[in-house]
């Protein structure tokens, strides 16, 4: 199995996993194989890494980095039912007195008119045409650089990569000028546009593609006289669903936590995605006569990170899948 | 329909790379472009007749019902308020808007030691011809100091932030501490509240720009003198070294609490009385009252310390004015709104809802002054307050690039605060600093 | 990139029609990539392209602008607070970045291994702060980091220790690292994670056939089967690390005098952009920015690859 990443010579390093290990396959035999092994339990398996047996020990030291990746999503939880008084007068890690978190919620979607309602809005609005075009222009490309051998092919990746190493927050004044000129900024479009780009995402779907669609099956549906488009929708794009969604899902993480274009971008608060949104209540608390909302902020961060938790959580079986296939292998 | 859109994007690059690059090369043609014709009085009251838009940047929350009011009085103008950032963000997004020509706002709210960037650059509408002359004698000096040069008016003084000192009577009483009137009580009584309980402080500070150059004024200071583009810089002036030979003090004897202004923290440490005092503008007790509610009765206010004993002396710390840029689209409009906010029933108002007045009438109105402040015990604060601004030393100046200037003040003068960098080192590195960007910048520095 | 290989397009058409189906190729690839390479130079080749214009001129508030050549490059690259800010992102990349593809390849072959009680748990746990905004996440750590209030202070209160101050100037940037490693290690584990689950299950028969241990089977089966996933991982947090921002920059409010205006190179063109009204030197540190970014990213690719 070539990547685009591989060397000839390093080609041949393993063993061709071939196509019997499509995308699908590979992760649920697994998984089943894992399953199968708890399910005996005590019935002692043969000890392969094909039919390992849970281990305590490994599962405590891992539990580590759970604790760690965990810790701090429990202090915004934990500190999103505390009002402000006891936001600031009890211990991080535990719960005070009264749980406030119902209304701490209420509080926050209503607070300034329901500003946080609209900046949600704005942020799904982002998200949905953000996320969603940069996920068909990362197909749209990720497949035309796997499976058609058109002059310039080579390039588009290594441009794309050189193109990401300058950092963005100087070319935030060039791209504000242009935007500028050409009445963009202040409007949804000014944040969307840049959305559209997805590095990581062209990359995976090049990868995805490649693995994912056997040209054998193109050769054989443009032989019987369908189109490149029609080859692509009705072929093609079933085989890449999986890294659509994969893709998808990433660029949403990206688009709901965009910060820094939309600060430069957007000045009208109405537009405002939510991260400009928070930190504009961060804000509120240092200027003459506002008035400091360090409670709503909490509270306002989780909920902006359940929604997009929620849509991994839904999706996980999709996504995984089409990133296992579109991981780098040899 | 693929195809035609990215045709478009395409050429939207080139035709918009072209104009960016156009502009960027004549830039300062740009901003002059705007100034065609000149308008007066009979312009702004028949652009008021005929109606239209007003875009107002500004996060001065008072600023809300000064707009409906005033198109209640104007039906057909209509005000868009918009928060589009706090201080050194908004005027960010107003250079960018000004350099791009486009997406400005009539009107802009920026405090004064920032006016001098877009003076300097003609970035903002002289509003002399527009009438402003009349109101010369309406402000206070301080404020009116700082928007004029000559005959030309930039903005028009909207609050000001006489200095005054804030302390926690209980914290006070309970240690049996003495408010102090010179800055030399201030460390006696800094030493005196630390030793009796660790926990407190008698300020926090981390290195705060608009802090120190106000201090520095209220102590004669002038380390900067500005005369159009040729700029002195000298942090070695009496003001400026009395001023660090105090504050060092504190320092060294680690008598400031590492708290950052504005933090959770911060508001905590005020309502907690683990920071017993605060130096600071008069627009504060809004905050207090928002803010710092639990601590109400807690508080009370004094004038402030004094360098030498039994001065008077005081400085500004904040307040700003609403300017209007030279790119705005409807200037007639944008300077009525202008002067409605900052005189009259305007300026009243925004006084009425807690906003610290640059206005002589609202200043000196026997209301304002007998005042009770709930919040300081029933005080009628403001007597101190304006007691202060009528004796703010009257010939300070910032740098014409002072946003520049203290958004590297951390950088220099806040090695003094985390390691054993001495206070007059750190300002000689800001001192220094300032100088080279000001010469990258074209003007003569210390000649 | 000359690296990335040519991936052959299965049989090749007869040669008569060659030329014609190349043509052909040529204009549908085209079409296909046609839409993402618009937008793509939209949004990030005019403006590069503008920034280099503009960093050929110098703008200054008294005399407007001028084309002053090269000279913005000779300054940037004497310009000690440019070396500075790239020396300690340098260190920074040195050190975070190791240890974070590190926990997430243990992570990774941890939950491979099938050993782990609660398997799905723990991956989809571990992932999760990859989901929240690096705004809240600095957020969270900095009311967390704070000595007064914060979780460092309510365990100095508990435990009546005296913990350093985490965003104290010599500690400031290892916290950074702290958050960074914390945003990201989710999102490098599930990378290698789904590298790991596809090796043919082929392989590992053939390990148990030959009575292969399990650390053998990690070191000559899964490691080098993911070792270009561990390359392009390492490619983008090279990018991630030389362009750190947004946390020093959100953090920089609690601890201005830690994390200067200069702290890391994307910070300091921020500064010179936007307080300082200098786009043409800020486009000019930026492009010098990108160019020593993609030589490194490129030494690293080579590298890995040639290890193979």
């Amino acid at each position: 199995m070539t990547t685009p990443l591989t060397t000839a010579a390093a080609t041949d390093a393993g063993a061709p996993a071939g196509p019997a290990t499509t995308p699908g396959t590979g992760p649920s035999t697994h998984r089943a194989a894992g399953r199968t092994a708890s399910a005996r339990g005590r019935r002692k398996p043969p000890q392969t890494p094909l039919n390992p047996r849970p281990s305590i020990p490994l599962t405590l030291v891992t539990g580590l980095v759970l604790v760690y990746t965990l810790l701090p999503l429990a202090w915004l939880f934990i500190n999103a039912t505390k009002d402000q008084k006891s936001l600031l007068n009890s211990f991080g890690l535990w719960f005070a007195g009264d749980v406030n978190l119902w209304d701490n919620i209420v509080r926050t979607l209503t607070y300034d008119d329901g500003v946080f309602v609209r900046w949600l809005l704005n942020t799904l609005l982002y998200v949905v045409v953000g996320a969603g075009g940069a996920t068909v222009l990362a197909v749209l490309g990720g497949y035309a650089l796997a499976k058609y051998d058109f002059p310039g092919r080579k390039a588009v990746f290594a441009v794309v990569i050189g193109a990401v190493a300058v950092p963005g927050t100087a070319l935030a004044v060039p791209t504000f000028l242009m935007f500028s000129t050409m009445g963009l900024t202040n409007t949804p479009w000014a944040v969307i546009i840049p959305s559209l780009i997805s590095p990581f995402g062209l990359y995976l779907m090049w990868v995805f593609a490649a693995e994912a669609v056997p040209t054998e099956l193109l050769e054989a549906a443009r032989i019987d006289g369908s189109g490149e488009v029609r080859t692509f929708f009705t072929v093609a794009l079933p085989l890449l669903m999986p890294g659509t969604v994969t893709v998808l899902l990433f660029s949403m993480v990206a688009t709901w936590n965009n910060y820094f274009l939309p600060l430069i971008m957007i000045k009208d608060p109405d537009w405002y995605p939510l991260t400009l949104g928070l930190n504009a209540w961060n804000a509120q608390a240092q200027t003459a006569g506002g008035e400091p909302v360090f409670d709503l902020i909490i509270t306002g961060s989780l909920l902006t990170i359940v929604p997009i938790v929620a849509a991994f959580l839904l999706l996980q079986r999709y996504w995984q899948s089409g990133l296992a296939a579109g991981s780098v292998k040899e | 329909m693929r195809t035609h859109s990215s045709l478009r994007l395409l050429g939207a690059v080139a035709v918009a790379s072209t104009i960016a690059l156009t502009a960027t090369a004549c830039g300062s043609d740009a901003a002059d472009g705007g100034s065609a014709g000149t308008s007066g009085p009979k312009e702004v009251a028949a652009a008021l007749e005929k109606g239209g838009k007003v875009t107002v940047w500004a996060w001065e929350p008072t600023l809300k019902k000064v707009a409906e009011d005033f198109e209640q009085k104007y039906p057909k103008v209509d005000v868009e308020l918009v928060n589009a950032g706090t201080g050194d963000k908004q005027y960010t997004a107003l250079q960018n808007a000004i350099a791009a020509g486009s997406g400005a706002p009539d009107v802009a709210q920026v405090e004064y030691y920032a006016l001098g960037q877009f003076t300097i650059g003609k970035s903002v509408e002289d509003l002399a011809p527009y009438g402003a002359t009349k109101h010369a004698t309406s402000f206070t000096s301080g404020p009116w100091n700082a928007v004029h040069q000559d005959d030309a008016i930039y903005a028009l003084p909207m609050d000001s932030g006489p200095m005054a000192f804030f302390y926690n009577k209980k914290v006070f009483d309970k240690h049996h501490i003495k408010v102090p009137t010179t800055w030399d009580e201030y460390v006696e009584a800094a030493r005196a509240l630390h030793k009796a309980d660790p926990k407190v402080f008698i300020a926090n500070d981390t290195g705060d720009a608009g802090a120190t150059t106000s201090l520095i004024w209220q102590a004669g200071g002038h380390p900067y003198k500005t005369d159009g583009t040729d700029v002195k810089i000298d942090f070695t002036d009496d003001g400026s070294k009395t001023y660090a030979a105090t504050w060092q003090k504190l320092l060294d004897e680690k008598l400031l609490s590492p708290v950052n202004p504005w933090s959770d923290a911060w508001y905590k440490g005020l309502a907690d009385g683990s920071i017993a005092t605060l130096t600071t503008g008069a627009w504060m007790p809004a905050n207090f009252a928002s803010g710092v509610a639990s601590a109400s009765g807690d508080w009370r206010v004094a004038p402030l310390p004094q360098w030498k004993k039994g001065g008077k002396a005081s400085a500004e710390n904040g307040g700003s004015s609403l300017a209007v840029p030279k790119v705005a689209k409807n200037k007639e409009l944008a300077y009525a709104f202008a002067e409605f906010a900052t005189t009259g029933t305007g300026a009243s108002s925004r006084v009425a809802q807690g906003a610290f007045p640059a206005t002589r009438a609202d200043l000196e109105s026997k209301a304002f002054l007998d005042t009770e402040f709930p919040y300081f015990g029933g005080q009628k604060a403001n007597q101190i307050f304006a007691e202060s601004a009528a004796n703010v030393g009257s010939d300070w100046q910032y740098l014409p690039y002072q946003v520049y200037a203290n958004s590297i003040f951390n950088d220099t003068v806040g090695k003094a605060y985390v390691s054993p960098t001495k206070l007059s080192e750190g300002l000689k590195a800001w001192q220094d600093a300032s100088v080279k960007y000001g010469k990258d910048q074209g003007f003569t520095v210390n000649k | 990139m000359t690296l990335l290989s040519t991936r052959a397009t299965a049989a090749p058409p007869p040669r008569a029609r060659a030329r014609l189906r190349f043509r052909k190729e040529a204009f549908v690839g085209w079409g296909f990539v046609g839409p993402f390479v618009a937008v793509f130079a939209l949004v990030f080749l005019a403006p590069i392209g503008y920034a280099i214009y503009l960093s050929l001129f110098q703008n200054r508030l008294i005399g407007g602008t001028s084309f002053v050549g090269l000279d913005n490059y000779g300054e940037a690259l004497t310009d000690p607070r440019f070396w500075d800010g790239l020396t300690r992102v340098g260190m920074f990349l040195l050190v975070q970045v190791p240890v974070m593809l590190g926990i997430a390849l243990l992570v990774a072959l941890a939950i491979d291994s099938g050993r782990l009680y609660g398997k799905t748990f723990f991956r989809v746990s571990v992932f999760l702060p990859y989901a929240v905004p690096a705004v809240v996440a600095s957020l969270i750590w900095g009311f967390m980091y704070g000595t007064q209030f914060g979780l460092v202070g309510n365990i100095n209160e508990a435990l009546g220790v005296t913990l350093p101050n985490p965003l104290s100037p010599s500690l400031a940037l290892a916290s950074i690292g702290n958050i960074v490693t914390w945003e990201f290690v989710g999102y490098n584990m599930l990378i290698f994670y789904s590298a790991l689950k596809v090796v043919p299950s082929s392989l590992y028969e053939a390990a148990a056939i030959d009575g292969a241990g399990e650390w053998r089977v990690v070191w000559s089966i899964k490691l080098p089967a993911i070792r270009s996933a561990v390359v392009i991982a390492t490619i983008f947090s090279i990018i991630g690390s030389f362009q750190l921002f947004n946390e020093p920059s959100i953090l920089q409010k609690l601890a201005p005098n830690a994390i200067t205006s200069d702290f890391t190179p994307n910070l300091y063109t921020y500064s010179l952009s936007f307080a300082g009204q200098q786009h043409n030197y800020a486009a000019t540190v930026a492009i010098v920015m990108g160019v020593i970014t993609a030589i490194i990213a490129y030494a690293v690719q080579l590298r890995g690859m040639r290890k193979g």
